[in-house]
């Protein structure tokens, strides 16, 4: 089933489900009932104004009647019944979304709230366990509680004390006692420092990703002005992390935009239909610096909607840059076939795969990635990987093979993946999965 | 002279406490300050027994017990060790490593004492 003819079957659906007849939505949008027909049954394209205005009468957000957004909803409607047990009609996910557009649009959102929730738990919890400012300042207080305590019952105690030891330990308790109160000032003072808003980005990077998102992932002023990165970097106001990782960020931006210049890369784009091997020749640079322009070149100019996705050997991402269809969790537990981490198999060589994500619309997507060292080598040291792919979703159907990839084993109905990690969750089938 | 016992630990007034409680009951006490040269200090004058701090400056009290454990002179020297973290897995972790007994701080000195004690005459 292809993904447009899906997106007729939606309207004819809704259609029905409002009641509305098949004359009127087509007068109302303006067009003739017959065209209407083909387009609810799946064979004529709809999309653009056209697929705006029957979405509009029909009350439904058009991303609905879409395959992209549609499987995303579902993904996260999925992922949400993943985390809460076993108990939701996963199977009927789709008919739910159609059916009640805004409860599933709620679902998931508190879904992602949820999970945002958690890693800040998860966060709040390693700091408690990890964070060195933290251990120093309650060994401080604890160490001081104990010499207070020690000396203490030593005062109170039966024996008896000469004068010069009875100074003495006075003294010291009388150092810890102001060294505790210290110690405990400091203690208070640093976990009353302010947080950021639970609902917002919990981690530097997520905080350099939202900047990144508000700026449509371009340093605007940066490429075309000559402005100053430190004067961006301070306007931005991210805490001092955040502020650390964009300017790390922006200086990678900055050498790109150098050795690819917007005017000729758009150009050198349209000439090799986004080909990143023959760009990468043409102006002599890596193939990684390729797939992180091409993901800054803004959509609504006529280029395609492209997602990159960075991660360490570890496979952690460290940079994601999301577009509507392509899912990947930041946080562990994702599908290992994504060419991401396959390409740490062959370092420096170029990955091209064509990619679907199962479910009953087949999403094909285009992803290009590489790991390349980064640093400084080292003699008798392994290099350090960083691997960068590029996504370019809803890619035409074609007979090119497809990696079949996923978003997590929890959520992914292919039976016999060799990589599957833990069983998916009831309800989850194979219906129309590739 | 007593049995001679060493206080491995870096916090002065601690240091002065303990001490003082265990002289009072017969111990003589030598005390020492930083984790690096702990094992010189020890291999120096072997003590009966070993007080050991587990965050000390330059070295970790389980590092210095590895070490203690790992050479024939000082593998059976008892030892107890304090620390402010009192979480199960450093109690595994110096149970493993072979200490004598575990104590979180803050203890009380009747603790220390009697502890001292009981390994002396185990």
């Amino acid at each position: 089933m292809s993904a447009r003819r899906l997106t007729g079957s939606r309207i004819r659906e809704r259609r029905l489900d409002q009641g509305v007849r098949q004359v009127s939505l087509a007068e109302a949008v303006g067009i003739s009932p017959s065209y209407l027909n083909l387009i609810e049954h799946n064979r004529r394209r709809i999309a653009g104004k056209l697929l705006g205005d029957i979405a509009r009468v029909l009350d439904v957000d058009p991303a609905l009647l879409t395959e992209g957004a549609e499987s995303n909803l579902l993904d996260q409607m999925r992922a949400a019944a993943a985390s809460f047990g076993e108990t939701a009609e996963v199977a009927r996910a789709e008919e739910f979304a159609a059916r009640y557009p805004g409860w599933s649009g709620l679902i998931a959102a508190q879904a992602r709230r949820i999970a945002t929730l958690e890693e800040r738990v998860q966060i709040l919890s390693d700091r408690m366990a990890y964070d060195p400012q933290l251990a120093a300042s309650l060994h401080d207080v604890i160490s001081a509680v104990t010499a207070i305590r020690s000396t203490a019952s030593i005062l109170v105690g039966q024996e008896a004390l000469d004068a010069d030891w009875q100074g003495r330990f006075h003294r010291n308790i009388h150092d810890d006692s102001v060294r505790l109160a210290s110690s405990s000032e400091a203690l208070i003072a640093y976990l009353e420092a302010p947080q950021a808003d639970a609902a917002g980005p919990a981690m530097p990077i997520e905080q350099v990703e939202a900047y990144l998102a508000q700026q449509d992932h371009r340093f605007a002023d940066l490429e075309a002005n000559g402005a100053d990165l430190e004067d961006i970097v301070a306007a931005a106001e991210l805490p001092p992390s955040a502020s650390k990782l964009l300017r790390t960020v922006g200086a990678v931006y900055q050498a790109d935009a150098a050795a690819l210049p917007r005017p000729a890369f758009e150009e050198a784009c349209a000439r090799t239909g986004y080909d990143p091997v023959r760009i990468a020749g043409q102006f002599d640079v890596s193939f990684a610096a390729v797939l992180r322009r091409l993901s800054t070149l803004p959509a609504g100019d006529g280029h395609p909607p492209m997602g990159l996705a960075v991660c360490d050997a570890t496979g952690t991402l460290t940079f994601l840059k999301s577009v509507p269809g392509f899912t990947i969790p930041r946080f562990g537990g994702g599908c290992p076939l994504w060419p991401i981490f396959g390409a740490f198999a062959r370092p420096a060589q170029p990955v091209r795969a064509e990619v679907a994500m199962p479910g009953p619309v087949v999403n094909r997507m285009l992803c290009y990635a590489v790991a390349e060292p980064v640093g400084v080598p080292q003699f008798d040291a392994p290099p350090a990987l960083q691997s960068t792919m590029l996504v370019i979703p809803d890619q035409p159907t074609s007979d090119a093979p497809v990696l079949p990839v996923g978003v997590s084993c929890r959520i992914c109905p292919r039976p016999d993946c060799a990589s599957r990690r833990e069983p998916a969750i009831a309800g989850v089938g194979v219906h129309g999965s590739l | 002279m007593g049995k001679r016992v060493l206080l491995i630990e870096d916090e002065p007034n601690i240091i002065e406490a303990i001490s003082f409680i265990l002289s009072r009951d017969g111990w003589t006490v030598h005390t020492h300050e930083d984790g690096t040269t702990a094992m010189d200090k020890v291999n120096a004058l072997p003590p009966h027994l070993i007080i050991l701090d587990v965050m000390l400056p330059g070295r970790s009290g389980f590092d210095i017990l590895r070490d203690l454990r790992a050479n024939e002179p000082t593998k059976a020297i008892p030892v107890m060790m304090l620390t402010a973290r009192g979480q199960a897995k450093d109690r595994e972790l110096a149970t493993r490593l072979g200490a004598n007994h575990f104590m979180t701080k803050p203890f009380s000195n009747t603790e220390v004492r009697d502890h001292v004690r009981s390994l002396m005459e185990a």
